[in-house]
């Protein structure tokens, strides 16, 4: 199949930027959308031009590396796939295509399609872990968790940190990240002492760095792992309260 | 073609919206309003508050269907509410602060965070979004907003003030209403503007669970459909009392 690229070159952080147009021929529907800019970068090198900067590493859904904006959507039309899982047989012979990088103050373009999304690293650096003694692993099964608890927690753990939430949102928000962040250890036993601390650390942090969510719900449904924002709301819940807990009684059930 | 310009420096990313200062201990009150999830809590609980009003506003007036005797008499009875313990209107007066109040506070939020918004993403998309789960109303809030403020002005100007143009007594409020509505561009006014406020809750009666916190897998279905069943009644009750005058079947 053949295909027409329409993708955004960016030469460095401060360049500016255009769009510029690949006609790109011998498209095998099996290759992934990522394979197709190899395709076109071994072209271009051939053809002595720059090849196109992207993201990538595991290429199989789960290190949130890929980062495209294909035909306005995160990680293109396709639910639940990231970039390097979406396959060509998903476009019709002769689609336009057009691909652009994230766009967010707080993921500044470093070149072509790669953004910087060290913000991401900010968030979780100021309360997305646990504090654990370090020693023998203890035994299974000690501390004893709902199977509704561990399953919800399991569903947003599975973030991979792609940044599509914020790329969807109209407001650049990043509630989807940190909500998914917070909850996977709000949600469990093992995340109670800090849970407090953190979601007010986690929050105030995001709101440096993105936008507010207006509950639009652009970000779930980009999400490559289909995160709900169900999410958000719990989080919205554990801040407020924990604006109005009285800290010294945390330990306190009920 | 394109050439590296510069090497990515080590750390390009930096903090977009400005860091409270350092050292000096913030009023809870300050502390708590300087967050953003905070302010969308604020907006869901004064949309609570102003819903409520909107809802009582609509219920009220349709005693316009009861004839003139009923409506002077509801709103006479406004005046007199709380009373003895209460002055003459002083209940009425500590309702109209705390709606203002509220609405204070509901138009503030949203212009810091749309503020906020913008300065999240300074440079928009160059190719057109295909958007996939925002909705019109969800896109429009700010202009449905907008449009319900100033039309709330005039709707003040016209019957409360009696400074709208139509004939206007004190007191006389059946048929202040039916002077105002029988002018066919105020009818329209008013419907225009009650189609907005429609949108506004269609979105807002749903959004306020999420910023409340309010998820909870068995209800969540509910969420939607009271937002809808709201909305619905708020503009049907509200529209129908212009289009009832205009066509004048009231008069």
């Amino acid at each position: 199949m053949k295909v027409t690229l329409t993708v955004w070159r960016q030469p460095g952080p401060s360049a500016t930027g255009r769009f510029e147009t690949y006609e790109v021929d011998e498209v095998s529907e099996d290759m992934s959308f990522l394979e197709l800019f190899d395709v076109l970068n071994d072209r271009l090198i051939g053809k002595g031009e720059e090849p196109v900067a992207f993201d990538h590493d595991c290429r199989e859904g789960i290190c949130g590396s890929c980062s495209m904006m294909i035909n306005g959507r995160p990680h293109g039309p396709e639910l639940g796939t990231a970039t390097c899982q979406l396959h060509m047989r998903k476009f019709q012979d002769g689609a336009k295509i057009t691909v652009e990088p994230w766009r967010a103050a707080s993921f500044p373009i470093v070149r072509d399609l790669v953004v910087d999304r060290s913000a991401f690293d900010r968030i979780v650096e100021s309360g997305g872990y646990i504090t654990a003694p370090t020693g023998s692993a203890p035994d299974g099964n000690l501390i004893l968790i709902p199977k509704a608890v561990a399953d919800s927690a399991m569903d947003a753990a599975q973030c991979i940190g792609c940044g599509a939430c914020v790329a969807a949102c109209p407001n650049g928000a990043a509630n989807l990240f940190t909500a998914a962040k917070i909850m996977h250890l709000n949600l469990l036993p093992q995340g109670q002492p800090e849970r407090w601390e953190r979601v007010t650390n986690m929050v105030q942090t995001m709101e440096r760095y993105f936008g507010s969510c207006t509950n639009h719900g652009e970000c779930q449904t980009a999400c490559p792992k289909e995160i709900s924002i169900d999410f958000i709301a719990l989080m919205n819940r554990d801040y407020i309260k924990a604006q109005f807990k009285q800290r010294r009684l945390a330990s306190q059930r009920g | 073609m394109t050439k590296v310009s510069e090497a990515p420096k080590a750390r390009l990313e930096r903090p977009v919206h400005p860091a409270p200062k350092e050292g000096r201990r913030r009023p809870f009150i300050v502390e708590f309003y300087g967050s953003a999830v905070a302010k969308k809590w604020l907006m869901a609980v004064t949309g609570i508050m102003l819903m409520g009003f909107v809802f009582a506003h609509m219920v009220g007036n349709l005693k316009l269907y009861f004839g003139e005797k009923s409506l002077n008499q509801y709103a006479e009875w406004l005046k007199e509410i709380g009373e003895p313990i209460l002055p003459r209107t002083g209940l009425l007066w500590i309702l109209r602060f705390a709606l203002l109040g509220a609405v204070v506070i509901h138009i503030v939020s949203a212009a810091q965070l749309t503020r906020m918004n913008r300065r999240a993403r300074p440079d928009r998309y160059k190719a057109p979004r295909d958007y996939a789960a925002a909705t019109f109303a969800s896109r429009t809030m700010r202009w449905t907003g907008v449009i319900v403020a100033l039309f709330v002005i005039y709707h003040l100007m016209d019957l409360t003030w009696g400074v709208g143009g139509a004939e206007w007594t004190s007191g006389e409020v059946y048929q202040n209403i039916i002077n105002s509505f029988e002018r066919w561009p105020i009818a329209i006014v008013y419907i225009v503007a009650n189609l907005a406020l429609g949108v506004h809750l269609y979105h807002g009666g749903w959004s306020m669970f999420q910023s409340l916190g309010w998820n909870n897998g068995k209800f969540n279905d509910w969420r939607r459909m009271f937002a809808i069943g709201f909305a619905t009644i708020v503009v049907v009750g509200n529209v129908s009392m212009p289009l009832m005058v205009v066509t004048g079947v009231v008069n």
